[in-house]
């Protein structure tokens, strides 16, 4: 178990190399270069140079992208040249909202999917089944920025239980911050749940015809009995690949909602660094959910291997 | 006693079985035999409840005094793995690959409540103990997947039998298991039906395992038990045709004879075979797999030569080699003079076709008959005019109707859809077949019928097979020579009649001692 975590914490750090070089690449190729931009159409050539020098954008292509990178490392993300405040803080400023936001959307999700899959499969080919799959079916097909709209009508405008939008900050307090994030999770989750109840419920049912389900069921065990203690673990495999998935599609693909909602986050940052050409904010804020995309999947990793012994013995 | 009285199951409405009578004493094997499709596996299931959805059945199933097909859900849960075990065929399945051996032993125990959590992986110890594994070598804490076939087989048997039950079922339990395997696991059932007073019901294909096993044997045919009674006097009457039936397609002798010439068009000389062995440290690289080694034989025109040997041997490995989609290390392979490579000319590779086991899985399902058996002929410069004309020529000589081209796959059995994959490698009229398993997925009566089918082709086209089986009955029937190979070499090899009669090498000696047999002189009364 711990070599299998060595082998891929190595390739992770591998992975992360190589995606910097490419991040760092496509910023270098995107026409428009961020001093002549800040400065406007009518800079003298001299006046560009000199900021390109103050912004550290002069030297050879190598010398920058080790200067950027070793300022990843060290947290030293550069400075933002719309906010003018180092790009450390902007992201700090937002990670703390995304992250709880990501987070509360994939609880919500697994504990709607979990027991919805299970039921499902459970009873399948019975009414409950029909109802929960057509169900499922409305989740995924409903935008989900129009059910964040719904929310906001029925839960803070007409009932008054949340506000609107907006958020509050961690200093006021877990509750008022998570009360927040509520209706915004809810809106993210719902999507999310369904295709996970979805794929919860078909592998629950693959794994059922195995024929050790069916060696289970010769030992004396009920349905239900073979249903939870042979194929849930079993089925967890596709799973946790698709939990694995939605934890970085959540993590910056949550801007809608944020601009439903009001709520200043990760995403919201990287569509105002691409629209105000403000590149040093795009490249640090990708490297990073590259960065916690690629730790996500060694976790997902390192769960398959905690499900399947079969997997830590191969390297 | 296990008494079944005029047991009847339809399934959606279908017949599967009708008016099946059966009675096993206590301590004695009952062997259950007959074709797939012919009811045995759902007679079994039936007498569990554990039918498909769907599944009615009528009739009685007693145990000692209680009719089981009364009891409900919950008491045959009860009854499941305590009063009638039940083992499968397909042992590589057949446990959890996410438990280890000692949970899924234990767990039997568990359920019925029969011993406390404390006590469970005590008692599995002892059951892991008893089915021959033991604890130096096979700890609780080993999972499925680091166990053979043979020791999976076991550890299936310890979870049935861990409580004792009546009644041990075994379905083809040794079906999928090489012979030397298969004899262990069948020596292991008796032995526990005698000293655990058990009784057993063996349901299998293959005579000549009930033969070795059963007191009492019943033959199985669409759902009807045609004949039954004490092993040895039915084997010696046999009363209904369809008994006899299945008895001659089994040691099925198609009537050929050898016409090799002396030409080698297939010559392996010194062949070597690697493959890299996965890494166990970081920076030290495990010493490679040697699968072929040193292997060196040949092939002459239109004959016959059998390559016999247990699973992991090295045949697979040595067929791929051969048929020039693997490459060897060392040593050569020379097919009508030309290395196999890459730049073996077109008309070389096209002389050698192959026909694989898995009549099922080798076909593109969304392709017609026409263009699958037409398929080789995009190793030559253009499709010939005439292909339709020479496909169904093709299907003819295999025994199928021209008309069969424009049908889809889907729509043939297992047997025809191997006649089917015979005249795919007859369509470029090659010189050497290799027949890799080719009859091993087919029920005896077709396996019968497929090999006078080779037979007869041999005879007419002057064909050479190289006939790759685990299954030395069939070897013996079909091959002038035969090479055993054990571990990636060849230990021995000569004339089939030669090397069956007497064998020379300790392993050759082992394959044959292993390999269940029907009593001579019960078939010697039969035929006179």
């Amino acid at each position: 178990m711990i070599r299998f975590a060595t082998f891929r914490l190595l390739s992770l750090t591998l992975s992360l190399i190589a995606a910097s070089i490419v991040v760092f690449a496509v910023i270098e190729i995107i026409p428009g270069d961020t001093a002549s931009y800040m400065l406007g159409l009518n800079a003298t050539p001299e006046a560009v140079e000199a900021l390109r020098n103050q912004l550290g954008l002069s030297g050879s292509i190598p010398e920058r992208y080790i200067a950027w990178a070793g300022g990843l490392l060290t947290g030293d993300f550069g400075q933002s040249y719309t906010y003018r405040v180092p790009v450390s803080e902007l992201i700090l400023d937002r990670i703390w909202i995304s992250i709880p936001l990501t987070l509360y959307a994939l609880i919500l999700s697994t504990v709607i999917a979990f027991p919805v899959g299970l039921i499902s499969a459970a009873r399948r080919g019975k009414l409950s089944d029909y109802s929960i799959m057509g169900a499922t079916q409305l989740g995924i097909a409903i935008p989900n920025f129009w059910f964040a709209m719904l929310l906001v009508l029925i839960f803070a405008v007409n009932l008054h239980w949340f506000s609107a939008g907006g958020f509050p900050g961690w200093a006021g307090g877990f509750w008022p911050a998570t009360k927040a994030l509520t209706l915004p999770a809810i809106a993210l989750a719902l999507p999310q749940a369904s295709i996970l109840a979805r794929v919860m419920r078909s592998s629950l049912l693959e794994t059922l015809t195995q024929d050790y389900i069916r060696s289970a069921r010769a030992k004396g065990l009920t349905r239900g009995q073979a249903l939870r203690r042979h194929a849930l673990r079993n089925a967890m495999i596709p799973v946790l690949t698709i939990i694995g998935m939605q934890f970085s599609f959540l993590l910056a693909g949550a801007i809608i909602i944020e601009n439903v909602f009001f709520i200043p986050g990760l995403g919201k940052l990287i569509f105002q660094g691409i629209t105000q050409r403000d590149l040093i904010v795009v490249e640090s804020t990708v490297m990073l959910l590259v960065f916690a995309v690629i730790l996500v999947t060694f976790i997902v990793d390192v769960a398959y291997a905690a499900v399947d012994p079969r997997l830590r013995t191969r390297k | 006693m296990i008494d079944i009285r005029n047991l009847t199951l339809s399934i959606h409405g279908t017949d599967i079985l009708h008016d099946v009578s059966l009675q096993i004493p206590q301590g004695q094997i009952f062997g259950l035999v007959g074709e797939s499709g012919s009811g045995k596996s759902m007679t079994a299931l039936a007498l569990m409840q554990l039918l498909p959805q769907g599944g009615k059945t009528s009739g009685q199933v007693m145990v000692d005094e209680t009719d089981v097909s009364t009891l409900g859900e919950a008491d045959m849960c009860a009854l499941r793995g305590n009063e009638i075990g039940m083992i499968f065929q397909e042992p590589m399945t057949a446990l959890n690959p996410v438990k280890n051996i000692g949970d899924q032993v234990a767990e039997t125990l568990l359920i019925h409540g029969q011993a406390k959590k404390s006590e469970a992986h005590t008692k599995a110890r002892a059951m892991l103990d008893r089915v021959g594994l033991p604890a130096d070598r096979f700890p609780l804490t080993r999972y499925p997947h680091e166990l053979s076939g043979g020791q999976r087989q076991r550890v299936c048997i310890a979870m049935a039998i861990a409580l004792r039950p009546k009644l041990l079922i075994a379905d083809e339990p040794t079906t999928a298991l090489d012979v030397t395997t298969q004899a262990q696991i069948l020596d292991l059932l008796q032995e526990l039906v005698r000293e655990e007073n058990m009784s057993l019901l063996l349901i299998t294909h293959d005579l000549a395992v009930v033969a070795g096993m059963a007191d009492h044997v019943a033959v199985m045919q669409n759902g009807v038990i045609v004949e039954q009674g004490q092993t040895e006097h039915l084997f010696r009457h046999m009363t209904h045709p369809y008994t006899r039936q299945l008895f001659e397609a089994s040691s099925h002798q198609p009537d050929r004879d050898s016409d090799s010439k002396d030409a080698p068009i297939l010559e392996v000389i010194n062949a070597v075979r690697e493959y890299k062995a996965p890494r166990t440290k970081l920076f030290h690289t495990a010493p490679p797999i040697r699968a072929v080694n040193d292997v060196s034989f040949t092939l002459k025109s239109g004959e016959s030569l059998g390559l016999v040997g247990e699973s992991g041997c090295g045949k697979s490995t040595l067929t791929r080699a051969i048929l020039g989609l693997d490459p060897v290390q060392s040593g050569e392979i020379k097919l009508f003079g030309h290395a196999v490579g890459p730049d073996l000319p077109i008309k070389q590779r096209a002389a050698i076709q192959v026909v694989f086991q898995d009549p099922y899985g080798s076909f593109n399902p969304r392709w017609k008959v026409s263009r699958l058996v037409a398929e080789p002929f995009h190793m030559i410069d253009a499709l010939p005019t005439d292909w339709r004309e020479k496909v169904a020529d093709a299907l003819v000589s295999v025994g199928m109707h021209a008309d069969d081209m424009d049908k889809y796959i889907h729509e043939f059995s297992g047997g025809q859809r191997q006649r089917i994959a015979i005249a795919r490698a007859l369509i470029l009229r090659p010189e050497i077949i290799v027949l890799d398993e080719a009859v091993s997925a087919l029920d005896v009566s077709i396996r019968a019928q497929i090999l006078d089918l080779l037979a007869y082709l041999q005879k007419r086209m002057g064909l050479a097979y190289l006939f790759i089986s685990h299954d030395l009955t069939v070897v013996r029937a079909i091959t002038d020579r035969v090479l055993v190979m054990q571990a990636g070499k060849i230990v021995e090899q000569g004339e089939t009649e030669q090397v069956f009669d007497h064998p020379k090498h300790p392993y050759t000696k082992q394959l044959l001692d292993a390999a269940p047999q029907i009593p001579s002189d019960w078939q010697e009364k039969k035929h006179a």
